[in-house]
């Protein structure tokens, strides 16, 4: 069974149509990316996945189940984590009490009013297993609002991790970063997909990101799709080219 | 870390003796029993009120409400059911606690202005039933004929009408149950989702925390506490008004939390004793203590944001 199928979603925003009539599958495992020029309506894309806001026509179903009126918080229960174009994370905590809040909500423990010490011990042998996955070991008691861009990064897509998903969103990881950077997060997000088996969906603009790691593609433009298909497909595609790879080489 | 760890201890213990002794060193600077009962009383509010807004980033300006209403039910508890004071607590906190449970829905999904203009509204209207309710509530002569009594512990009756410091005492160990359970709640997973909530509601939404749900949590713990701090200020007079339920009281719970530093535990209580005592000596001076209240309070969120803990602390680690 596909993880994910969305069918012919739309998103109107007044008379503007952000997102027109789109469909999209993702099969467990699978690494997508999501391309276009600005305004495209990638990111809507994503908020209509996520559950940001409702679709204004279509519909989602996520492992079978018909997700489209579900809140945020329980499409992430049922496996769904994303990340933001611009960086969200708790800057005012540290980079372990950020990691802490997502590893203790996806250990059922929101409610709780206390933790076994055992609870507890499990708890922080997870946070330290995702600093390292993520080369955040040695900046665990900094705040997270005083590190490098990469590195708040990095601990939003370990926080997203952290909650175990099946599908991962990303928007636009790579955004605003040196290419030390945009190397680190590329081998992060190629790890995740390897080891974690993990069925990622990235909207990038850098075509070296795009094209080095993902399995397919699709294109939109102007709130259609475009286009779908292989890295190689796409990279021939005339229509993709004129709309998007054009523009960007001009 | 760890030296923060020993300097929030310390901190703690300070509070903790100075409270203790209160009934001993008040009055030897000019102090009295009443007005350490009032500091503690307020202080509670205060405290309980930045429970929702210093750790989970939410503003009422309706606690008043809550205040009023558990103040309301202690009296009339006294005035109409039993001669009991654990009884009156038990009603007024519990009336308190229900009716913001009730009410919570219908508000906790309004963000800022919104939600403090609705808690507002929600506010005057408890005011006005107490205002208008003569032959229950006593209307604007307030609720009187009615005395808080000794408690009757079984084995022995300890008079905390008589008494202040007995009295005192009562309220102070109410206080450290009340205060204890907030710290032990924020320290715990429950509380670091509200922290979550206020650092960035969008990422704890889409971390899979249901934040209205979180939120609705949150002001039934902060109304309840509220409300016993309501139901001892009853005591503590022996008399309920309708301004107990008035929005400016609701302003007075924020002046206080913020005075003395939303973004820490004990901030509200200081606030709440600067708030008192600038209360006790303006108003023997002149009618217009609030307008001197009112710049101080000013003059603190222009110049320390942090309130006047905020200050203390910037001292103690430059
Ligand atoms: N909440 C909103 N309300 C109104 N209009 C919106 C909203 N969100 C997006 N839009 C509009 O929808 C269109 C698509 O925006 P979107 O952010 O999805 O584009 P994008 O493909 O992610 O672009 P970029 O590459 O710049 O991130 C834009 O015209 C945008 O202004
Ligand atoms: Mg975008």
């Amino acid at each position: 069974m596909s993880l994910l199928r969305v069918e012919n979603v739309s998103k109107h925003f007044g008379s503007l149509v952000a997102v027109n009539n789109i469909s999209m599958v993702v099969e467990p495992g699978e690494l997508r990316a999501v391309i276009g020029p600005n305004g495209a309506g990638k990111t809507t894309f994503f908020n209509l996945i996520s559950g940001f806001f409702p679709p204004t026509s279509g519909r989602i179903v996520f492992d079978g189940e018909d997700i489209t009126a579900l809140l945020p918080a329980r499409r992430v229960w049922r496996g769904m984590a994303r990340t933001f174009q611009i960086t969200e994370v708790f800057p005012e905590l540290t980079v372990r009490e950020n990691l802490r809040i997502a590893v203790e909500v996806a250990a059922g423990n929101r409610l709780n009013p206390w933790l076994s010490r055992d609870a507890d011990g499990e708890i922080r042998a997870r946070i330290v297993e995702l600093m390292d996955m993520g080369g955040l070991g040695e900046k665990a008691d900094r705040l997270v609002g005083e590190l490098a861009h990469g590195d708040q990064r990095a601990t939003e897509i370990m926080m997203a991790l952290a909650l175990k998903p099946r599908l991962l969103l990303l928007d636009e990881p790579t955004a605003g970063m040196g290419d030390q950077e945009t190397y680190d997060i590329t081998q992060l997000i190629r790890k995740l997909h390897r080891e974690e088996k993990l069925a990622i969906v990235l909207i990038e603009h850098d075509m070296r990101v795009v094209f080095h790691l993902a399995d397919r593609i699709m294109v939109l433009a102007e709130g259609e799709p475009l286009a779908e298909g292989t890295p190689r497909e796409i990279g021939a595609n005339e229509a993709v080219q004129a709309a998007y790879l054009g523009k960007a080489a001009a | 870390m760890r030296g923060d760890d020993l300097q929030k201890r310390a901190a703690t213990a300070i509070v903790w003796l100075l409270l203790i002794g209160a009934p001993y060193w008040l009055p030897a600077i000019g102090g009295y029993t009443e007005l350490g009962t009032r500091v503690v009383v307020l202080g509670l509010a205060a405290m309980s009120l930045n429970f929702l807004l210093g750790y989970t980033g939410v503003l009422s300006f309706g606690h008043a409400a809550y205040f009023g209403l558990g103040a309301y039910g202690a009296g009339m508890t006294l005035r109409y059911l039993v001669p009991s004071t654990g009884l009156s607590v038990i009603i007024g906190t519990l009336v308190g606690t229900i009716a913001a449970a009730i009410i919570g829905p219908m508000i906790i999904r309004l963000r800022g202005v919104y939600f403090a203009m609705v808690t507002i509204a929600f506010g005057q209207t408890f005011y006005f039933i107490a205002f208008r309710w003569n032959t229950v509530t006593g209307g604007d002569d307030g609720l009187i004929g009615w005395t808080r009594q000794p408690l009757n512990l079984g084995f022995a009756t300890i008079d905390i009408l008589k008494s202040s410091v007995a009295f005192y005492y009562f309220v102070l160990v109410l206080f450290a149950v009340a205060v204890g359970i907030m710290a032990w709640l924020l320290r715990s997973p429950f509380g670091r989702t509200l922290l979550a909530i206020r650092e960035n509601e969008r990422r704890a939404r889409f971390l899979g925390i249901p934040v209205d749900q979180h939120i609705w949590i949150s002001w039934v713990i902060s109304c309840c506490f509220v409300s016993l701090a309501g139901a001892l200020y009853a005591l503590l007079n022996n008399f309920v008004d309708p301004r107990t339920l008035y929005w400016s009281q609701s302003g007075d719970f924020v002046i206080m939390a913020v005075l003395g530093g939303m973004r820490s535990f004990w901030g509200p209580l200081l606030g709440a004793a600067i708030f008192v005592v600038l209360q006790d000596y303006l108003s023997s001076q002149t009618q217009n203590w609030m307008s001197f209240v009112g710049l101080f309070f000013v003059l603190v969120v222009l110049f320390f944001p942090r309130g006047v803990l905020g200050i203390i602390r910037r001292r103690a680690t430059a």
